[in-house]
């Protein structure tokens, strides 16, 4: 892979961060020659003048999809707590929060 | 620490939990104090599969709100706002980003002043953590445990432009726009329940000056927390200026017993949302002629039902502004006007009503509640034989306040009755009547006091005064 | 096995039983899938319990649905209530969701018996079953060569003959590559056609369920069933659904199919070869041919693996190790969080999240992700513009046959290269099928490619059932 990597491995591991991954120094070297790779295929994309188009978010120009307000059943809690990897007091159990929800 | 020589700036998003049945995104019950996490389903789980449909009676909510806050109701999307947190579900926050629902309205203060409205825009609520260990908050705690009842309640978020100047301002700005929210029925309002949360972004400068570097306080759960926050904030920050410092732009927790913000010092992780449209729900475009239909069924707003009262009273000063203010917040004005309209005082109506009637409980009938008002008025009851009235009347709406009058043994005394027993009080206590006669006027209060004890009350205070003063002219 | 069409027909008639036919189902298995490893996980318990109220409703005289006693697998990223859904992953190791897919659902409510969860590369991921954590499938036609990818645990449960009918997931291609590796058929619906409430979300926009069959009526059965308008799916068509099951024999006289230049151009010879026999037996059939190019195509692998993993990046936050799935225990819940993922997820997955995140982050966001919503529109455009001069677009599925374990792996550029062909329809929400027409001078097979403008993939039906007549044995 002679090409420039268009990230750096700081910008490798600032992205890890924010999925909430934790690379190896190996895995860092790694992507960011894979992502770069994929990155530059990308260029005949980036370089094209598309001004005008409408991002296109959706295959199909649905609006207004909307519910009734209607109540429906929820779950059994036992049987959603089963699948939780701790529980106490009919909820869900985590470690120590660091910082408030930003 | 003084303000002198700047101003504050004041800017605020209040998050308004709606009240729909369900939630917004699925059909879960939008529930307050039920049971942990029986209020949920894979879609407010964000269980792997699961999929949002947008719930139609929250939409009308918002349109409502945006348009009693004079907002241009728009073709909006939703986008997914990125974070991870362990109250979120789905670690993102379905929300809307930059084509939100409702944008540029205003809102008037009862002191005249425009508040510019950004944005009014709908977003889902997260689940609740209840801290283990420490002191039951979130720092120094051991462990958390999760209920996502809440996760996925219908939010409109209400953005104000930043031009309030003062906490007293803010606080009316909040009171005003619970009244509106509250009255077009989109929420109960209650922020004690966290039915409203005010987050408030502060600054302060020197007038004419650029505005100032701002900071966000969060947790403010009452109207007496929102002045006395924004109140500490701008001298905290005047002091730093004052100081040669400069104030870094962050967020900072109120501390109600502290009676202080405090930096919350996030961690240095800079928040990066990567906002990008829900792939999962549809463009919300709401027709014109649905939006007419909302906004035609639109209820009076709190402004134009204050008119109304001052109106009917014929008086603006401040004392019977705040009783009216009352009155329309607690919805009692409808009786009001009823009873004014039956013949009460619409004066004594207000004062009555803002001070005596209970709004969560039974309300007397208008009739029932302008016959008492006519008969205080017209010194048949005394004031405080009124008020016994009007308690009763939450027994027995309907019932006719001169039966209840007579039962509680509040028949008029007759002239002749009350003329005897104030001659009665006057030779008991002479000493007393030669200080009154000389002039003593604060004696007047011993006299009434002691005819209130030999009628039982049932005496009129101002007959009694002018009694008094007859015999002592005479 | 047999069709889908004639077990249900022969349960329903009381020639045989479902629970009959279940057990000659489960013996195939037994007997290869150890080796092959298409299925996951078994659910003895629950099919012969749904096999045994379909034969009580043909016993008590009454309708047992279209699907009566039709043994299906089922891809392990659709949700089943109390059975275990991997997605191929070790973050999803265990649980079993509180709740099944709409369109399990409908399968059972249609008579169908669902038999068990199909391998796949992790998340749908990936095209060969690689980089499945639970070991890859095998190509029953060559069991040295993948069977393609992300469903082939579901291609190789019809090809081996161990179920008539199997769901996928296709978003970039994960139905009809592996049909064309296998020997299927696979059918892509247009987005919208089939619900996605409880397919565990790849890519939201670009995901859709469809099935691998033996056939391409028995592919209109299974859709017919699955199909139509879910209350659930806010991107589910509120509208009416075509009779695919008639346009199979509606034949292809005077259709226009346009063979595509840019469907082609890069595909082994002999696949070339192949997709010029299907076009003259369609010709044959009264079809015109056309010849054309859409270039514009060929930009759709860089739109699809900036939006594809953009959106994956978002949907995958949520395997954190709080509310199901694997924890690695750590004493506060963000340090949790990144060794429960950097733990749960493979290689493959992680290289996407990390390619979409940063596609979606500050300052990148126009440059990558906004730029490839507009190539998305730009592609849909060319495709839409095609469709005013033919009805269909006919080319190759796959630019190889199936390939060796391990000859992509190392260089994730030259597997994303594998779906060339099939992206397009993904972008833009067209409906798409893979018919088997032939094999190698290996004896691998090679898949025939047909295209429809969406939502009129009653077409599909119309040229595949052709197709399918027409091949040279």
């Amino acid at each position: 892979m002679s090409e420039q990597s268009p990230l750096t491995k700081e910008e490798v591991i600032h992205v890890a961060g924010l999925a909430r991954l934790e690379l190896t120094d190996d895995e860092v070297t790694t992507f960011t020659a894979q992502l770069g790779s994929i990155l530059n295929h990308a260029a005949d994309i980036s370089s094209l003048d598309l001004e005008g188009l409408v991002p296109m978010a959706h295959p199909f120009d649905l609006e207004n999809i909307l519910r009734p307000d209607v109540p429906t059943a929820s779950l059994d809690r036992e049987e959603l707590l089963a699948g939780a990897p701790s529980v106490e007091s009919g909820r869900f159990k985590v470690g120590r929060i660091l910082g408030e929800a930003p | 620490m003084s303000m002198a020589g700047y101003e504050t700036i004041i800017g605020l998003e209040v998050h308004c939990e709606l009240k729909t049945e369900t939630k917004l995104f699925c059909g879960c019950r939008n529930a307050f104090g039920d049971e942990p996490n029986t209020n949920v389903c894979p879609v407010c789980v964000g269980l792997p599969g699961s999929l949002p449909v947008l719930n139609q009676k929250a939409v009308e909510f918002a349109i409502r709100i945006g348009l009693a806050l004079n907002c241009e109701v728009k073709w909006s999307n939703f986008h997914r706002k990125n974070y991870f947190y362990p109250d979120m579900p789905k670690d993102f926050q379905i929300s809307q980003y930059d084509l939100p629902l409702n944008e540029h309205g205003t809102i008037e203060l009862p002191d005249g002043t425009v508040v510019g409205i950004t944005r009014a825009h709908m977003e889902e609520d997260t689940g609740k953590s209840t801290h283990l260990g420490g002191s039951g908050r979130i720092h120094g705690a051991d462990a958390s445990l999760i209920d996502y009842n809440r996760s996925g309640v219908p939010l409109v978020e209400i953005v104000s432009e930043p031009d309030m100047r003062s906490g007293v301002q803010a606080r009316a700005y909040v009171a005003e726009l619970r009244a509106i929210l509250v009255a077009v029925g989109a929420t109960d309002g209650r922020m004690e329940e966290g039915s409203m949360r005010v987050d408030a972004n502060v600054s302060v400068r020197k007038p004419g000056d650029p505005f100032g570097t701002r900071c966000e306080i969060k947790n403010l759960n009452s109207l007496r927390s929102l002045q006395r926050a924004i109140e500490y904030e701008a001298l905290r920050q005047v002091d730093c200026i004052e100081a040669g410092e400069r104030i870094v732009q962050e967020t900072r927790h109120w501390d109600e017993a502290a009676g202080r913000t405090g930096s919350m010092r996030s961690k240095e992780e800079a928040n990066d949302y990567r906002y990008f449209p829900e792939p999962d729900l549809v463009p919300l475009a709401p027709s014109a002629a649905w939006i007419e239909e909302i906004r035609s069924a639109l209820p009076a707003l709190p402004k134009a039902r204050r008119q109304v009262l001052v109106g009917l009273i014929g008086n603006d000063d401040q004392a019977t502004l705040d009783l009216i203010a009352t009155v329309v917040d607690r919805d009692l004005d409808a009786l009001v006007v009823e009873a004014a309209s039956a013949g009460a005082p619409a004066q004594l109506a207000v004062t009555r009503a803002a001070n005596e009637l209970n709004a969560e409980g039974v309300l007397p009938s208008a009739k029932s509640f302008a016959t008492t008002c006519q008969m205080e008025a017209s010194g048949a009851l005394s004031a405080t034989q009124a008020k016994a009235v009007l308690a009763a009347l939450s027994e027995t709406p309907d019932a006719d306040p001169k039966a209840i009058a007579a039962s509680l043994g509040f028949e008029q005394l007759s002239e002749d009755t009350l003329s005897t027993t104030v001659d009665e009080v006057i030779s008991a206590n002479g000493d007393e009547w030669a200080r009154f006669a000389g002039g003593d006027d604060k004696l007047a209060q011993f006299f009434i006091g002691k005819v209130m004890a030999a009628t039982k009350g049932k005496a009129n205070g101002k007959a009694v005064i002018s009694l008094l003063n007859e015999r002592r002219s005479g | 096995m047999t069709t889908a069409h004639d077990v249900a027909a022969q349960v329903r008639s009381g020639h045989t039983t479902a629970r009959e036919v279940l057990e000659q189902s489960f013996a195939a298995i037994a007997e290869r899938n150890q080796e092959l490893n298409a299925f996951l996980y078994l659910d003895h318990d629950g099919a012969r319990a749904a096999a045994t109220a379909v034969d009580d409703v043909v016993a008590a005289g009454q309708d047992p649905g279209p699907l009566a006693g039709v043994p299906i697998g089922i891809k392990d990223n659709l949700a089943m209530r109390g059975i275990p859904t991997t997605c191929g992953s070790k973050i999803l190791d265990g649980w079993k969701p509180p709740y099944t897919a709409t369109v399990v659902e409908r399968l059972l409510a249609a008579g169908a018996v669902p038999v068990g969860k199909t391998n796949l590369d992790e998340f749908a991921m990936g095209s060969s079953t690689e980089n499945s954590a639970f070991g890859p499938s095998r190509n029953p036609h060559d069991v040295t060569k993948v069977p393609g990818g992300s469903s082939g645990g579901s291609a190789v449960a019809v090809a081996a003959g161990f179920v008539p009918v199997s769901l996928g997931s296709d978003t970039g291609g994960s139905i009809r590559q592996p049909a064309a590796f296998c020997g299927l058929v696979g059918y892509k619906p247009s987005y919208g056609h089939v619900s996605r409430y409880g397919l565990v979300a790849f890519s939201s926009s670009l995901d859709q369920v469809g099935p691998f069959t033996t056939t391409v009526a028995d592919a209109a059965l299974v859709t017919q069933v699955i199909g139509g308008h879910d209350p659930a799916d806010s991107t589910s068509m509120p509208d009416g659904y075509d009779d695919l099951l008639a346009a199979c024999g509606r034949g292809v006289a005077g259709l226009k199919v346009g063979l595509c230049r840019d469907l082609l151009d890069g595909a082994d010879a002999e696949i070339i070869e192949r997709v010029r026999q299907a076009a003259a037996v369609l010709e044959a059939a009264g079809a015109e041919i056309v010849d054309l190019s859409i270039p514009e195509l060929r930009l759709g692998l860089s739109a699809y693996y900036l939006i594809a993993p953009a959106e994956a990046s978002s949907n995958l936050a949520r395997y954190d190790g709080v509310r199901f799935g694997l924890r690695v225990e750590r004493e506060d819940v963000a340090a949790m969080n990144v060794a429960t993922r950097t733990a749960g997820f493979g290689a493959e997955v992680k290289r996407r999240i990390m390619l979409g995140t940063y596609a979606l982050s500050a300052g990148y966001y126009d440059a990558y992700y906004g730029q490839a919503q507009k190539t998305r529109r730009l592609i849909t455009n060319a495709l839409d513009a095609a469709y005013e001069k033919v009805d269909v677009l006919l080319g190759a599925t796959t630019p190889t046959t199936a390939f060796g374990f391990g000859d992509k792996v190392a260089d994730p550029m030259s597997m994303y290269l594998s779906d060339l062909f099939t992206i397009p329809t993904n972008l833009a929400g067209h409906g798409a099928m893979s018919v088997p027409f032939g094999n190698s001078a290996s004896g691998m097979p090679i898949g025939v490619q047909i295209l429809s403008p969406g939502r009129r993939d009653d077409r599909l039906f119309q040229v595949g059932a052709v197709l399918e007549a027409g091949v040279a044995k």
